[in-house]
C-alpha cells in the first residue's frame, strides 16, 4: 500500500498511526504540500481531483478520505471497530475545520476565519472532554469503550496538535488522560508536535 | 529609529512563492512585497521603496540603510549541491530565541529524539567559539555530536561535525558532515524574519549533497525537525532573550549562545531582547 503523505498533516498522521498500530507496512511518498503545493500538481490531481492528502493506493483501490482509509486498513480487524465509530469519524472530520484550520493558520499562514475556527475548536474540545469524562465515570478510557478503535485514532491527531494552533489543553484533564492512553498503545509512533510517552519513573 | 536594528538585511519571502503582491510585517511595521517583470520589490507603509537583495532563494530587505552587503555563503555555489526551499513556519517567539535554539545542540536527544540525537549520547564535548572581529560574525567550530539520522541521506548513526555561523543578528548558517560525501559540508540555514519582537516567520533553506532523496523528502525532513522545535520555542521563559550573562547559567553546551548574546550586546542589537541591569 502506498500513502501519499505530508509529514506535518494531521490527517496523514491518522493513517501512519493506524498502520503502525496494526503492524501494516506502508510505502510513504512524500508530497511537498508546503511550500510547493504539490498536492495541486497535475500528477496528484490525476490521482485525487479534490487535491487533498492523504491518498492511499492499494492495488486498484484509491482512497482519498482519512475516515475511509481507516476503515479500509481495519477491514479485517474487527477489534478496532465499534458501532459508535461513525459519529466520531464525523466529529474528527469537523476537527479539521476548527483545530486543524487554526493550526495551519498559525503555522504556515493559511487563510482562515481564525476567530470562528478558534471558537469552534474550543466548543469541540469541551464536547470531547465531556464525553471522555462520562466514559471515565463508566470505567472506560477510550471514546467508544475499553479498547481503542478507529474513532480514537481519527480524533487523536488534531486534538493532540491543538497547542500548535494556540489552544491550551490544560483545562481538559480527561482529554489529557485519553491522549496518554493513546500514546501508550503498543506500536505508537510520534509526529512533530506529538512526543512519545516517556517512561514513568520507577521507584529505585 | 534605531539604526543598530534597522540597518540590517531581513528575509521577507521565498522568491519562488511570490505570486501576487502580499503584505507582511517587518519589525512590527507593515510592508508590501511583490514581483514585477522578474524583479522583486518591497515598499513600506508610506509607499516608499525599500532596498532589496535576492539571494539564497529568498527576498531580503531593510527598513534602514545597510552599511554592508548581505552576507554570502560561497560554499553553497559549488556544483552538485541541491538548493532546497523549505518554506516558512510562523512561531510566537522572539527572533533571537529562534536563532539561539538553532545554535544549541544539547537539545537534540530530547527534542529530535532518534534523529539528531539519542540517549545516552547526550554529552557535548568542548569546542571552539569566537567572535571573528574581521567579519563581525559569531563562529563555533569543531562541534561533534552523535546522530542516529543526521540527514535524510544518512544510512545509520554517525558522529557528525558541525560549524555554526551567525552572520547577521537573525540569521544562522550551519555546516555539518555530509553523510554521502564525508569530505564536504552540508549547509543548513535558518533565516528569521522578525514580524514583531515576539513573533517570527522562519525560513529554513538548505544546500545539500544528496543524489538519492526527492526534493519533497528533503523538505519534509527539515520541516519535521523544525516543527519539533516550534513547540519548545513557543513555551520558552522568559519570552525575550536575556542579554545579561548573569541571568541564565551557561553550560559548556551553551557556549555558542553565550557568544551570540555577547555579540548582540556589542553591536547593540536589542530587538527581541530583554535588557537587564548588569
Ligand atoms: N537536517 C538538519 C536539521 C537541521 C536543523 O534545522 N536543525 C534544527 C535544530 S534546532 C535545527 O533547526 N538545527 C540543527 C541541526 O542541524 O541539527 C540536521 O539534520 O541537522
Ligand atoms: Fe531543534
Amino acid at each position: 500500500m502506498i500513502l501519499y503523505d505530508y509529514v506535518l498533516s494531521a490527517s496523514c498522521y491518522k493513517v501512519r498511526l493506524m498502520a503502525a498500530l496494526l503492524g501494516t507496512p506502508l510505502i510513504l511518498r512524500a508530497v511537498n504540500f508546503h511550500p510547493a503545493r504539490e498536492h495541486k500538481s497535475p500528477e496528484m490531481l490525476a490521482l485525487n481531483p479534490k487535491g487533498t492528502l492523504p491518498i492511499l493506493q492499494d492495488g486498484e483501490t484509491v482512497l482519498t478520505d482519512s475516515a475511509d482509509i481507516l476503515r479500509h486498513l481495519t477491514m479485517d480487524h474487527p477489534e478496532w471497530r465499534s458501532p459508535d465509530d461513525d459519529r466520531w469519524l464525523a466529529f474528527a472530520s469537523d476537527l479539521n475545520e476548527s483545530l486543524g484550520l487554526a493550526r495551519l493558520h498559525d503555522v504556515i499562514g493559511y487563510e482562515a476565519d481564525i476567530d470562528t475556527a478558534r471558537a469552534a475548536g474550543v466548543t469541540a474540545l469541551r464536547k470531547l472532554e465531556a464525553h471522555l469524562t462520562e466514559q471515565r465515570f463508566d470505567g472506560l478510557i477510550f471514546l467508544t469503550g475499553k479498547a481503542p478503535t478507529i474513532a480514537d485514532i481519527a480524533c487523536f491527531p488534531n486534538t493532540a496538535l491543538a497547542p500548535d494552533g494556540g489552544f491550551s489543553l490544560d483545562p481538559y484533564p480527561s482529554i489529557r488522560l485519553w491522549m496518554r492512553a493513546v500514546r501508550s498503545l503498543p506500536g505508537f509512533i510520534e509526529m512533530p508536535g506529538i512526543h512519545r510517552l516517556h517512561e514513568l519513573a520507577h521507584p529505585a | 529609529m534605531n539604526t543598530a536594528i534597522e540597518n540590517h538585511w531581513y528575509p521577507v519571502a521565498m522568491i519562488s512563492g511570490i505570486d501576487g503582491p502580499r503584505e507582511t510585517l517587518l519589525l512590527g511595521k507593515k510592508i508590501t512585497l511583490g514581483r514585477k517583470d522578474g524583479t522583486c520589490w518591497v515598499k513600506d507603509a508610506t509607499g516608499k521603496a525599500l532596498p532589496t537583495v535576492e539571494r539564497f532563494g529568498h527576498l531580503w530587505t531593510s527598513p534602514g540603510q545597510p552599511n554592508r552587503d548581505l552576507f554570502t555563503i560561497p560554499e553553497a555555489d559549488s556544483p552538485g549541491r541541491r538548493l532546497v526551499d523549505v518554506g516558512s513556519v510562523k512561531v510566537k517567539c522572539s527572533p533571537l530565541r529562534a536563532v539561539e535554539n538553532f545554535l544549541d545542540i544539547a537539545h537534540f536527544p530530547f527534542v529530535h529524539t532518534d534523529i539528531l540525537g539519542a540517549e545516552p549520547h547526550t554529552e557535548v564535548d568542548r569546542y571552539d567559539v569566537k567572535i571573528r572581529e574581521e567579519v563581525d560574525e559569531v563562529w563555533a567550530t569543531k562541534v561533534k555530536f552523535y546522530q542516529p539520522q543526521a540527514a535524510k541521506s544518512a544510512a545509520g548513526g554517525i558522529t557528525t561535525e558541525y560549524m555554526y555561523r551567525v552572520p547577521a543578528p537573525t540569521c544562522s548558517v550551519l555546516y555539518k558532515t555530509c553523510p554521502p560525501r564525508p569530505g564536504e559540508w552540508d549547509i543548513i540555514t535558518l533565516f528569521v524574519q522578525p514580524l514583531t519582537d515576539e513573533w517570527c516567520e522562519v525560513w529554513p533553506w538548505m544546500a545539500l549533497y544528496d543524489d538519492e532523496s526527492t526534493m519533497s523528502e528533503m523538505v519534509s525532513f527539515q520541516q519535521l525537525i523544525f516543527m519539533q522545535d516550534r513547540s519548545i520555542l513557543e513555551n520558552q521563559i522568559p519570552r525575550k532573550l536575556p542579554l545579561d550573562p548573569g541571568m541564565e547559567v551557561p553550560t559548556q553546551a551553551d557556549m555558542t549562545s553565550v557568544a551570540y548574546r555577547r555579540w548582540l550586546k556589542k553591536i547593540g542589537y536589542t530587538y527581541g531582547a530583554q535588557l537587564v541591569a548588569a
